[in-house]
């Protein structure tokens, strides 16, 4: 009578996920669900044609910026380690997080690490700065074809004038934070789980 | 020697008694008040089970089994594009109307990333609805482990009912109701005479499809009765399974219209055509949109036609919302007669999906389920208004089935089951987040890009 779908999550396995990313139980199994309902070739880790068959994600402007924060470098398959790793940034931070012990490490969903997730979603190469050209390519994924080369290029000259203060005409993720800093980024970048 | 033979011919003659008392109030139209009882005693027992697996989850609260959420994993957040991008700017000086990028706009498009990867609107609508409560098939036991004895043994003696019980039975009478279709039309297209040819074709059409509902213990609620399809009209409903023609042809006579197969169905599609006349295409002439328009607005034109049966959404969708109706049956004319179809999922889930199952082992799982218990709502007739559209009448009738039957209204397409979701969408997606970062206001020249459109 058991079901094909929790019966492959061990307890420990829970446990262990729980301990990373702060999930309750029950927000892991029913993720969990979701995970291998997404894994239609069933064999434990999704590839980026899984996401891509999400409608909803297909005609997002960013689609293919967000299922790539999926894969760490070089990989194209992702366990459900990995995919619970990456949705643990999008959890809402509890209260009762937020005066944490200073000296433990940095809880996934924390405003430092919400912010370090859309730096890197700008951050195409990985190299730790926005360059224009970046900055530029995911511009243009977001408007598509409605505004011109030109006024496009002028808009990341302003936003890099703006969040540049080392004046190495690439935004780096310091700066980054500075421009942002009164953004509420802690709900902006939550989803409410229910549970 | 003696006694196995005895006891064959007494299975046998059981048998055939069982099938009769079943066939013949089913051929006229009457019951014989069994299968009410049964659904009663079904319900009972499923409640005494719900209890029992709440009982167990109480008492052994580290289970870890969660139930199912009706709405699903995640409360989204509602606000539409401009009044998100709108909260995320507050911190600038300029406002939406002056336009102008900001880093946090990328915020907006993955929040509703992640949102939609954790829990979509579209997927779920292609597999089986998840059951708060499990009903003692396997086949919905999505989360639901070993409870206790008691129930293990209902559920033992439910599978043996039913694959040993109930299965034989349902299959001889399907059986029966085909071949039944197939020589009682072939024999009424024999007859000359109109209207008796009629008469007799439509007693020949209820009567198949009365065995066949009763073939799996279908129990079919009508409501409204007065706004049933007249001839010369259309009949559109949602469509969950193939199962719903027969749901619906119990009740009245209609003209069918699909694909021409060949093996079994074609021979039955043949005979149908006998006598009354059905609409079946070719393969090749269903792609030419025109000839099929004009195929059916000829029948619909001639008034003692039956009406037509058309699913708009061109696929099975799992009952739990109506998806895009495809508007090719919105431009025929006439007037459309909606109906609202809705499968209580206790007794067995009526979805086909098509992409795990063959019609073969969907209709076995059919007919090894408790019983299919199903409400219809014939709906007012519509027609087309004066400057609508073909587009808006369909979104129009889909939103007065869905509303009738407790189902989501959806826009997405069906046929997103199968095909990739549209490039337009995400264009427009784009172009309304374009207009919030040149701002309102500007009007100045904007060129577009210099690549060309991808079409």
């Amino acid at each position: 009578m058991g079901s094909r779908a929790s019966s492959l999550l061990r307890e420990e396995e829970i446990e262990e996920i729980k301990k990373e990313t702060g999930f309750s139980h029950s927000q892991i199994t029913r993720l969990y669900s979701r995970f291998t309902s997404l894994d239609k070739g069933e064999n434990g880790t999704l590839g980026r044609e899984d996401f891509q068959r999400i409608p909803e994600l297909a005609i997002n402007p960013l689609g293919d910026r967000i299922i790539n924060a999926f894969f760490p470098e070089g990989e194209d398959q992702v366990n459900f380690r990995g995919f619970m790793r990456t949705l643990a940034h999008f959890r809402p931070i509890e209260d009762n997080e937020k005066n944490k012990d200073p000296t433990a490490s940095e809880p996934l969903n924390s405003r430092i690490n919400k912010l370090l997730f859309a730096f890197q979603l700008y951050d195409l190469d990985r190299d730790d700065k926005i360059s224009r050209d970046e900055l530029l390519q995911v511009l243009r994924m977001m408007v598509g074809v409605n505004i011109s080369d030109e006024q496009l290029g002028s808009i990341a000259d302003r936003t890099i004038q703006e969040a540049d203060q080392n004046g190495d005409n690439s935004i780096s993720f310091n700066e980054f934070i500075k421009v942002l800093e009164k953004v509420d980024v802690e709900q902006k970048m939550s989803i409410r789980f229910l549970h | 020697m003696e006694n196995s033979l005895k006891q064959r011919r007494g299975l046998q003659v059981w048998f055939s008694v069982m099938i009769g008392l079943i066939m013949i109030p089913a051929m006229f139209g009457l019951s014989l008040g069994v299968t009410s009882v049964y659904i009663q005693i079904l319900v009972k027992i499923l409640e005494w089970s719900t209890l029992r697996i709440q009982r167990g989850h109480r008492d052994r609260p580290t289970l870890p089994v969660p139930a199912p959420l009706p709405n699903g994993l995640i409360q989204r957040e509602g606000g539409s594009m401009e009044h998100e991008m709108g909260e995320l700017r507050r911190y600038r000086t300029q406002s939406i109307s002056r336009g102008e990028f900001a880093l946090s706009d990328s915020f907006y498009f993955y929040r509703k990333g992640l949102e939609s990867i954790v829990d979509d609107q579209v997927t779920q609508r292609f597999s089986s609805e998840e059951l708060v409560s499990w009903n003692l098939l396997t086949r919905t036991n999505h989360n639901f482990h070993y409870i206790s004895l008691r129930l293990t043994v209902i559920w033992g003696l439910g599978v043996i009912i039913r694959y040993c019980v109930l299965f034989p039975l349902r299959i001889t009478l399907a059986i029966i109701g085909l071949s039944w279709l197939v020589i009682g039309t072939s024999l009424v297209g024999f007859l000359p005479n109109r209207r008796v040819k009629n008469w007799l074709s439509e007693l020949v059409h209820l009567m198949c499809y009365r065995i066949c509902a009763r073939g799996l213990s279908a129990t079919i609620q009508y409501h409204n009765k007065n706004n049933k399809p007249q001839k010369g009209g259309i009949c559109v409903a949602n469509h969950t399974s193939p199962i719903d023609i027969v749901i619906l042809a119990n009740d009245g006579c209609y003209a069918m219209v699909g694909q021409s197969h060949s093996g079994l169905m074609g021979v039955i599609q043949r005979s149908m055509v006998r006598s009354c006349p059905h609409v079946w295409f070719e393969r090749s002439e269903m792609r030419d949109r025109h000839a099929v328009t004009s195929r059916l607005r000829a029948h619909v034109a001639a008034k003692s036609n039956l009406p037509i049966l058309i699913f708009p959404e061109g696929t099975c969708i799992n009952n739990t919302s109506v998806m895009m109706f495809k508007k090719g049956s919105f431009e025929i004319g006439g007037t459309i007669y909606p109906v609202a179809i809705k499968y209580d999922p206790r007794f067995g889930d009526a979805f086909w999906n098509s992409a795990k199952y063959n019609m073969v082992s969907y209709l076995l799982r059919m007919m090894t389920s408790w019983a299919i218990v199903v409400n219809v709502w014939y709906l007012p007739p519509m027609t087309r208004q004066e400057g609508e559209d073909a587009t808006k009448f369909a979104n129009r009738v889909k939103s007065a089935i869905a509303h009738q039957g407790g189902l989501l209204d959806m826009a997405w397409d069906g046929s997103l089951k199968r095909d990739k979701v549209k490039e337009e969408f995400k264009e427009h997606q784009q172009k309304m987040y374009s207009s919030m970062v040149v701002g309102k206001k500007a009007r100045t020249s904007q060129e577009p890009h210099t690549e060309s459109t991808k079409r």
